[in-house]
């Protein structure tokens, strides 16, 4: 019998849902905030200071803004989709919350007497169910821009698509690397196979190819022509309101799904270096405060480079990045049996 | 007349030569770097944006902003005579000025007449300063106000009486050397 992803299971379902619950409330109180961090990081960037006025610091504009999105009318083409149309912005932000869940943010803990694990579940295949989380994530692209029944969001929902799927195959092979090297595909079990030294640095060109794949995954700048906010052509471009708000989050929840991988498979996890061992309720901080600061790094970079023109993505992909991850998988795993 | 030639129309596009791998190495990681290392050093600077309402910037002493009509200090008496000369130097056409004769018992100004009415209409002037350098006594000169934004148009007409009255210093004046 074809057995099922083991699931690393011990909690009372209480705790589960207790845990799911904080996850979830402590990532969307988390998200509004990283949109004006990021609104203000650029500004200071361009020497001004971006949203200054909502609230203390302008924490609150994301808050106005979200108000000001709900209370417009629900507007859509003649010639959508109704069904669809209105589907395919749950599915984005579904499935980038569901990605959510398996990014370890501690390690086990003993609370109320019961072990906790400090992450939403442990499943043995890891990335697995990101990548194909990340693979359903597509439909809500594709089917946005076509049931959006307008060939402007159409054409943008392909160029979507083609992106998406040119780089996730990098982004995989980026990963198998570490797993080749840490021999586990638990997220969990990475983090404990790199207490001796972050994966970074031995897998440094997997690193970089993760990253860069990162950025076309989540549609940021230099990769961002599926969203293109400057010439305003994309999946979404018949979407306004809740939708719209939909969309945004799930592109922020899929940076935080991203940099949160990335700070696991990369960079130890809640492990800090120097061997600090803090007590067991500052691994969540430490997670956190690693997660900024790749979450900075996507600012920076989007605030540096320029959009990449379409060939270009489509050559680099394929032709770059596509034979660096596999000349790192070759290189990782021949070192490793040998 | 020639036929219509296709060939005419296409455009032979020169690219510059692909970079050899080194070159094209560089351009990818140094080029890059480089460029991060642009934007990291601005946020370092700090930001040069004024805060506007709450700071200004200040304006010069010559700034032309709303205008002002003045009286004698000793007297008190205004010092437009209500020649009508600004009316007829304003190229906005938005000065309107009714004279009327001074009599010993209503004397207003210092000379044989004075400006009965004497309106501005903000929303149409140009702030060009030609009022002031046509008007003979100084009796109307551009102040440094610059906030004149209402809600209404008829709200942008000044009178004599609102540009007699002090202005205002909403606006800092820039300093030797600022």
């Amino acid at each position: 019998m074809l057995t099922l992803a083991e699931v690393n299971y011990f909690e009372p379902w209480w705790v589960q849902i207790l845990k799911s619950l904080v996850i979830f409330a402590v990532i969307f109180g988390i998200l509004p905030i990283l949109i004006v961090y990021e609104r203000k990081l650029l500004g200071r960037v361009q020497s001004r200071y971006g949203p200054n006025r909502v609230g203390p610091f302008g924490l609150l504009q994301p808050l106005a803004e979200i108000v000001k999105f709900a209370m417009k009318e629900p507007f859509r083409t003649a010639t959508s989709v109704g069904y669809l149309f209105r589907v395919a912005p749950v599915i984005s932000i579904i499935t980038a919350v569901a990605a959510l869940a398996i990014i370890p943010w501690g390690d086990v803990q003993h609370i109320f007497g019961q072990r906790v694990g400090l992450y939403g579940i442990d499943v043995s295949i890891g990335p697995l169910y990101v990548f194909a989380l990340g693979g359903i994530s597509f439909y809500g692209i594709m089917l946005g821009g076509w049931a959006s029944g307008s060939k402007y969001s159409f054409l943008g929902s392909m160029r979507g698509a083609a992106q998406l799927i040119s780089y996730e195959v990098s982004q995989s092979l980026s990963i198998v690397g570490v797993i080749i090297t840490a021999q586990t595909l638990s997220l969990t079990g990475i983090v404990h196979a790199q207490e001796g030294m972050w994966y970074f640095i031995p897998q440094f060109v997997g690193f970089l190819v993760f990253l860069v794949a990162s950025f076309a995954e989540t549609n940021r700048a230099p990769f961002d022509l599926i969203e293109a906010d400057s010439e305003i052509i994309g999946y979404f471009t018949e979407y306004g309101g809740t939708p719209f708000v939909a969309y945004l989050f799930a592109e922020y929840a899929n940076m935080i799904v991203v940099s949160g991988i990335a700070v696991t498979i990369f960079f130890g996890g809640w492990l800090l270096p120097f061997g600090i061992d803090p007590p067991g309720w500052v691994d969540p901080f430490v997670v956190l405060a690693k997660i900024l600061i790749v979450f900075s790094f996507f600012i920076w970079i989007r605030a540096t480079l320029p959009r990449l023109r379409y060939d270009q993505l489509m050559s680099f992909g394929w032709k770059i990045l596509l034979p660096l991850a596999t000349l790192n998988l070759l290189v990782t795993a021949v070192l490793v049996v040998s | 007349m020639t036929p219509y030639d296709v060939s005419e129309d296409v455009i032979e596009v020169v690219r510059s030569p692909s970079p050899s791998p080194v070159a094209g190495a560089y351009r990818v990681f140094g080029e890059t770097l480089r460029g991060l290392k642009t934007t990291f050093a601005r946020i370092l600077e700090g930001t040069t944006t004024i805060q506007y309402p709450e700071e200004k910037t200040p304006v010069y002493p010559r700034f032309r902003g709303r205008h002002r009509l003045h009286r004698f200090e000793d007297t008190g008496l205004e010092k437009c005579v209500g020649c009508s000369l600004c009316a007829a130097a304003c190229p906005a056409d938005c000065i309107r000025v009714v004279a009327a004769e001074n009599t010993p018992e209503n004397r207003v100004s210092a000379g044989e007449r004075y400006a009965a009415v004497y309106e501005i209409n903000l929303s149409r002037c140009i702030f060009c300063g030609y009022c002031e350098v046509a008007c003979p006594f100084d009796a109307i000169t551009m102040g440094h106000d610059y906030e004149m934004s209402d809600y209404t148009r008829s709200d942008l007409i000044f009178t004599k009486e609102m540009l007699l009255a002090d202005a205002i210093e909403r606006t800092p004046l820039r300093r030797e050397g600022e």
